[in-house]
């Protein structure tokens, strides 16, 4: 049980936190043909963009509905019907995710009004799906805004039925904010290995994996779940849910439809991975693959050759809670000593960590843990090289943002063969950080050949 | 801020063309906007000053995902790169506590990380919860002994365009003329940089130049620059406005308050830096001067030339759609015509109707600008006019990239510095390596 210590700053200093609005459109960009809009002033749409591009190395669909300040003072519902007709009309999405702000939540923005004046005023955009969240920056992080579009979306989307299962090799995936798009795409390969066909929602591997199409440039998203799969997830067999995050949208699917889901905390590590091909033997009635049984034996030499490595390493983690949980459980399960970890919000799964704390604070906190603790490697987005710069250790990107590194959204950190490229990542970076003993020089070798010698390390 | 000080702010007699509507502000069009506000544009303009601390008075949206994210560069002090944000909670909301907030995280950055000088930001939910942050940097300013700087920059106040002038606003309200400058340990004449921001450390490529002319900056605003020099800027014999638009009115200002006078210029590009150059002799009067950087200029000019003639080779000819605001939608026309390129179009997005009127002289009075910043729109405008190369900012990059068009980075998060007579090399260097590519063959 680990002790969850809440921050007394009043200053945060270098922020391990991104805002709700953000992670909200995140979980729309792994929709197919959408728009996300932010319901707000237009700099919090610019840096999110920005921020998204830099972490993606791709175009950002995203668009806002420009608060100004009169329509700040006097009401900006115009702005949103605005907003959805230009999209409706330049863009000609499938769903647009309407997602408040600090800002138009402080107003008091009525949105599910303003979106029966828009469907009143545009009966011709009435196949667009629009998905209002409400997202304010005051409260979460990334990674609960990003739940909180995914319940949003199943609000809208899937239809409430308890229709008898009609799609037997059918498995709903709710994918949350920590799995990059190749975790999503290895995730893919790992349920399709056993037979069944997922909708995976979001499906950022679809969208941001970054791939050229034949149309050039697009506005909207490059990919991502089509909104007529979601429409038939009430028919899926079973719901497979990863992420604590994602409780409170399994809870809402699974009341919507009566579907059966299993929950994972996180696929890092042989026993979450275990956990999860297990489930899928039981969804199935089959044993587990050959292939995946293969990667399962790879993970496992992994873990022998890299346990020197990491046993007893002493590492400093920030992150959003579920990928904080992840990465805590997986490192401990390899005998590493978690000597901080640091979450961006709080979430009361961080108390059964496998840690004595875990504190809910910025990069400043886990700077100062880290240099108390002597860390050799902080695990940490691309900020965190500038602590780790300054206490000397290793840093491995995780998170986000991650804007120094090319391709890291790429790689798979779970299942068998993420796990073990993560574990060979890490234990190259705790390697090349090893500090071997100093060559030690006689005073007797005054007047020798030897004084003259320089220590070639 | 009330409409009517925001409405003076708009207003800059000495622009040429102030009766005119500026294109830039026209009001945002929900659903179709692009571009920073007002809070982005007013921290991008005193970020730069390096030792000081910048705090963002609002909950996590505004700092969270855009701190230490810009492309300027300091040659010391780093307190800059912090990110520190009061990131205001929905209780501080409620409850109304983000003044006592605000002033107990100006206490812990002293405590913690003692800077010269604190700027604090407001943004839009503390602007329309009320929060006086002039009060609260005065009281915290009282009390800690260190000058606390309240930039009242709420998003929705408007663009970056407005948020560039509040800063320069607040500066000159509270910064400058509040101290002397040091004696110059060599003789000097002082002069000014306005709004140079050393974008990957690119006015180094200049600076050893003002050093060999006997010209010290007593101040860049804002680029690398200390707060100590801030308050100095009174000083200078003269200023050079680097930005020709935002910040014209604190030149404007230290003219008609310290009769220090000032000209508009530019380092990019061969031609602009040489003018730019000549410009701080003429308007400093000195013979000896002049006769300096007239050798100067021929040694650099003729250093580059050189060093250029392969890759001009290569680059006569090639066509460039620029796209960008203010004043690179004309510095970069004119230096990329130096290397013997066509300029096709170019972006008036954020232009004034003086920087229309230097490109109208640099690409004629048929030169085709674009005010639309639609990104559809320009990938088919590049198409239209046969451009090899777009040169834009970072909003623009990916677009490009999606649909296999060359494509060279000019915006402010960049790492590469292209001021400067090295500069020119650079830029010639990278349009090369952009334009020539081999991959553009293999994908398309």
């Amino acid at each position: 049980m680990a002790e969850i210590v809440l921050p007394t700053k009043a200053l945060t200093v270098n922020p391990l936190k991104t805002s709700q609005p953000i992670g909200a459109s995140l979980a729309f960009l792994g929709l197919a043909r959408a728009m996300p809009l932010e319901h707000g002033a237009r700099g919090c749409t610019s840096f999110n963009k920005l921020f998204f591009m830099r972490h993606f190395n791709d175009p950002i669909a995203l668009q806002t509905t420009a608060m100004d300040q009169v329509t700040t003072i006097i009401g900006a519902d115009d702005n949103v019907v605005e907003a959805l007709a230009t999209i409706c009309t330049k863009d000609q999405p499938e769903v647009i995710g309407l997602i408040t702000t600090g800002l138009s939540e402080m107003q008091g923005a009525d949105v599910p009004r303003t979106v029966a004046a828009f469907r009143a005023a545009h009966p011709e955009f009435d196949d667009v799906a629009v998905v209002p969240v409400s997202a304010t920056d005051t409260l979460g992080c990334l990674e609960t805004g990003f739940a909180l579009a995914m319940e949003a979306m199943i609000e809208t989307l899937v239809p409430t039925t308890h229709d008898n299962v009609t799609r037997a090799r059918q498995v709903n995936v709710l994918v949350p904010a920590m799995l990059t798009p190749g975790d999503v795409e290895a995730l893919r390969d790992w349920i399709t290995a056993f037979g069944l066909h997922p909708v995976i929602l979001p499906d950022l591997a679809d969208s941001l994996d970054g791939h050229l199409i034949d149309e050039g440039f697009s506005t909207l998203t490059y990919g991502g779940a089509l909104r007529a799969d979601i429409e038939t997830m009430h028919q899926s067999q079973a719901t497979l849910v990863i992420g604590r995050s994602l409780d409170r949208a399994a809870d809402l699917l699974r009341d919507r439809t009566g579907i059966a889901d299993f929950r994972f905390a996180g696929l890092m590590g042989l026993e979450a991975c275990d956990a999860f091909s297990s489930a899928l033997c039981d969804i199935t009635g089959i044993a587990m693959p050959p292939t995946i049984l293969r990667k399962r034996s790879q993970l496992m030499d992994a873990m022998v050759d890299c346990q020197f490595q990491l046993g007893g390493a002493r590492l400093a983690i920030a992150a959003d809670a579920d990928l904080l949980a992840s990465l805590t459980r997986f490192f401990h399960g390899m005998g590493a000593d978690i000597v901080a970890a640091v979450a961006s919000a709080r979430a009361g799964h961080l108390a059964d960590l496998p840690v004595e704390s875990v504190v809910v604070g910025d990069l400043e906190d886990l700077e100062w843990l880290a240099r108390d603790n002597a860390a050799e490697l902080i695990v940490a987005n691309s900020h965190g090289a500038e602590a780790a710069r300054r206490l000397g250790s290793s840093h491995l990107r995780v998170g986000f943002p991650i804007y120094d590194s090319y391709g890291d959204h790429t790689k798979a950190w779970i299942g068998y063969g993420g796990s073990r490229r993560a574990l060979f990542e890490t234990a190259n970076l705790l390697a090349n950080h090893y500090q071997e003993i100093r060559p030690y020089r006689s005073r007797y070798w005054q007047g020798t050949k030897r004084e003259k010698e320089t220590s070639p390390c | 801020m009330k409409p009517d000080e925001l409405q003076a702010l708009m207003n800059e007699p000495a622009c040429a063309h102030n009766a005119k509507a500026k294109s830039g502000c026209a009001k945002p069009k929900p659903g179709a906007t692009q571009g920073g506000c007002c809070f982005d544009g007013a921290r991008n303009a005193l970020l730069p000053i390096a030792d000081a601390a910048h705090i963002v008075h609002g909950p996590i949206g505004c700092a969270g995902s855009s701190w230490d994210n810009r492309g300027t560069r300091s040659s010391g002090a780093d307190t800059f790169r912090i990110g520190m944000t009061t990131d205001l909670t929905d209780m501080d909301v409620i409850m109304g506590r983000g003044e006592k907030r605000l002033f107990q995280a100006i206490r812990q950055a002293v405590e913690t990380y003692a800077p010269p000088a604190i700027f604090v930001y407001n943004t839009c939910v503390p602007a329309l919860q009320g929060d006086d942050i002039g009060a609260v940097a005065l009281a915290a300013s009282d009390r800690f002994g260190v000058p606390v700087i309240p930039v009242d920059c709420a998003g929705f106040y408007g663009n970056k365009n407005l948020g560039n002038r509040i800063a320069g606003d607040v500066v000159y309200k509270h910064v400058i003329g509040t101290a002397e400058p040091a004696p110059a340990p060599f003789p000097a004449i002082d002069v000014n940089l306005i709004g140079e921001w050393n974008v990957g450390g690119e006015f180094w490529n200049v600076a050893p130049l003002f050093d060999e002319l006997g010209l010290r900056v007593l101040c860049s605003f804002s680029g690398d620059s200390r707060f100590d020099e801030i308050r100095t800027m009174h000083r200078a014999r003269v200023s050079m406005v680097v930005c020709s638009k935002a910040m014209l009115h604190v030149a404007r200002k230290l003219e008609d308050d310290h009769r220090i006078p000032w000209f508009e210029g530019s380092f990019y590009g061969m031609r602009d830096t040489s003018q730019a150059f000549r410009d701080f002799a003429k308007a400093i009067g000195d013979m000896d001067l002049f006769a300096r950087t007239e050798a100067m200029i021929a040694r650099e000019e003729a250093r580059i030339e050189a060093a250029l003639k392969p890759l001009r080779q290569r680059l006569t000819g090639k066509r460039a759609l620029v796209f960008t605001g203010g004043y690179k939608s004309w510095s970069v026309v004119s230096a990329l015509q130096d290397l013997g390129m066509v300029v096709v179009a170019t972006g008036t997005e954020k232009s004034t109707e003086e920087d229309k009127a230097r490109i109208r002289a640099l690409m004629g009075d048929d030169a085709l600008m674009i005010s639309d910043n639609d990104q559809k729109a320009l990938i088919k405008t590049f198409h239209d006019t046969g451009a090899h190369l777009m040169v834009a900012g970072d909003r623009y990059i990916y677009p490009t990239l999606k649909s296999r068009l060359p494509f060279l980075d000019i915006d402010h998060v960049r790492r590469i510095g292209y001021a400067g007579y090295d500069g020119v090399i650079e830029l010639a260097r990278n349009v090369d390596r952009a334009v020539h590519s081999p991959v553009w063959a293999q994908v398309n």
